[in-house]
This record gives C-alpha cells, structure tokens and sequence, in this order.
C-alpha cells in the first residue's frame, strides 16, 4: 500500500471509538478476541469486524497460538500516523503563533501612538 | 499558557476551528483584512513565501492569495469573493483553491468574540456536500483524526508507557 493510502486506512480505522478503546486495551498488552470483546456490549463477530479494520490498516497483528490467537498493537504504525498528525497541527499551531507575535506587535505599536 | 487550537467536524458539511488571542478583536479583525497584516502570519509551511496577497475586503469583493515553494518554485494558489463585511466581529467569504481536489467551494465564516481585551475566533468551513468535506478531510484534515485527536494522545500515551523504550 501507499503511504497516504495506507495514513487513510490508519486514520479511518481511528475514527470510531469502540477500534480506539481495543488499541487502548492493546497498549498494555496482546489479548484474544474474547477478551477484548468483554468490555463491550457487542457481539463477538462484531468485534471481530472492528479488529478486520484495525488489522487492515495495519495497526494490530495475529500472534501464532493456534486457539488463541491473540492480537497485539503494531506501535510503529501508530507512530507514523502520529507523526502525520503533528505535522497538520504544527502547520495550523505556526500560522497563529505568528499572528499571536504579530498581534503584540500591532498592540505594543498602539500603545506608543497617544 | 498557549491558547489552544482545536478543530472539529460539524454537522454534515462543517468543520469548526477555534482559537483564543490575546488581543482585541479590532486588531485580531485587522489581521485578517489588512493584505499587509495577512502575509505576515497566514500560509504556514517553512520555505514559502506569498508574492500574492490581495485583498478587495467588501462585499462582492474578491480577494487572491498565492504562496511560492522557494525551493522548487511550486505555487499554490486560491481565492474567493467576501459576502459579509462586519468590521470588527463578522468576515464571509468564498474559497476555493486553483487546483481544487474537492467539489465546490467552500464558504468560511468568521466569528471573533471579545471578553475582557482577549478574543475568541471561530472559523467554519462549510463545504458543498459531506463527500467534499469528507475529501477535505483525507487530504489533511481526517476526520477521525480531528474527532480523536485527543484521544489518540490517550493513547499514544498508555502505548508509551506500555512500551517503554
């Protein structure tokens, strides 16, 4: 895939909060479907589905135990879409930190003029 | 402390951004009527700069920005036409990029609040349909981004503490 495609995939996968809660669940640690399904009022295929999307996007990863087959957080993944992010932020956060300069400015020139 | 920015979806078709300035709104709606005053803090990227900032602040008016990639030359460039002029509180315009990858326009709408010497500005994008919106968002402002953001943070922060490096 694409790096954007695969930052759209990442970020779509984020959108919903019950996929946030799994990767939440993940962070501390690799769990079976049945136990990320337990904090949930949701069906177990449809927990499954929620993990499809995550696994797509390349956020979670299946381990090798044949019956448990538990899923864990891929970070890196997670990081890079991070990464994406802080630069968009960084991008709005620069353009009204000079206009915040700017404004002393215009404010402190103000203050001269009687 | 730093004025927080946030920015949320809205709607079907918004997308809401707000930031509080230490200053009067006279001075905050100055900033982004006066083409002097706009080119000095309005493009964001490192490395470019903006030969066209021209500004016909009435209604009907139109205005024209373009910023230049001082590296390679590139130019990107939009525009729009203003439809309300309420100095110093309300600013609406039309805005559309020369290479647009959405459809339509979008209409922005300037709110700027002032309490005690500091202002508030609200900036809402409102795009034609909720599929360019949503196209919007993909190229830079994800919608699952904006909405999660927050909580992304959470939980970049519980992956970190998991995983310590």
């Amino acid at each position: 895939m694409q790096a954007t495609h695969r930052l759209d995939a990442v970020f779509a996968a984020l959108a919903d909060p019950t996929r946030r809660a799994i990767i939440a669940r993940l962070a501390s640690g690799q769990a079976s479907v049945t136990e990320l399904a337990e904090p949930f009022a949701m069906s177990q295929p449809a927990i499954s589905k929620h993990l499809k999307v995550l696994e797509r996007a390349g956020l979670i990863s299946r381990g090798r135990e044949a019956q448990r087959r538990p899923r864990r957080l891929e970070a890196k993944r997670l990081e890079e879409a991070d990464q994406w992010l802080e630069r968009y932020r960084r991008l709005w956060e620069a353009n009204y930190q000079r206009l915040d300069a700017l404004l002393d400015d215009l404010k402190a020139k103000e203050r001269n003029v009687p | 402390m730093k004025n927080a920015l946030t920015i949320t979806p809205s709607g079907d078709r918004d997308l809401v951004m707000t930031r509080v300035f230490d200053a009067p709104r006279r001075l905050v709606y100055d900033a982004h009527t006066k083409p002097e005053l706009v080119r000095q803090w309005l493009g964001g990227l490192p490395g470019w700069s903006m030969p066209v900032c021209e500004m016909d602040v009435r209604v009907g008016g139109k205005y024209r920005w373009v910023w230049k990639s001082e590296r390679d030359g590139t130019m990107m460039g939009m525009g729009g036409v203003y439809g309300e002029v309420k100095a110093p509180e309300r600013l609406v315009s039309t805005e559309k990029f020369d290479e647009a990858w959405y459809p339509g326009e979008s209409l922005n709408t300037l709110v700027l609040v002032e309490q005690g010497g500091r202002t508030t500005l609200t900036q809402t994008m409102r795009y034609e349909s909720r599929e360019a919106r949503e196209a919007v968002l993909k190229s830079g402002m994800e919608e699952g981004v904006v909405a999660s953001f927050d909580r992304l943070e959470e939980v970049l922060a519980a992956t970190a503490n998991a995983n310590p490096r």
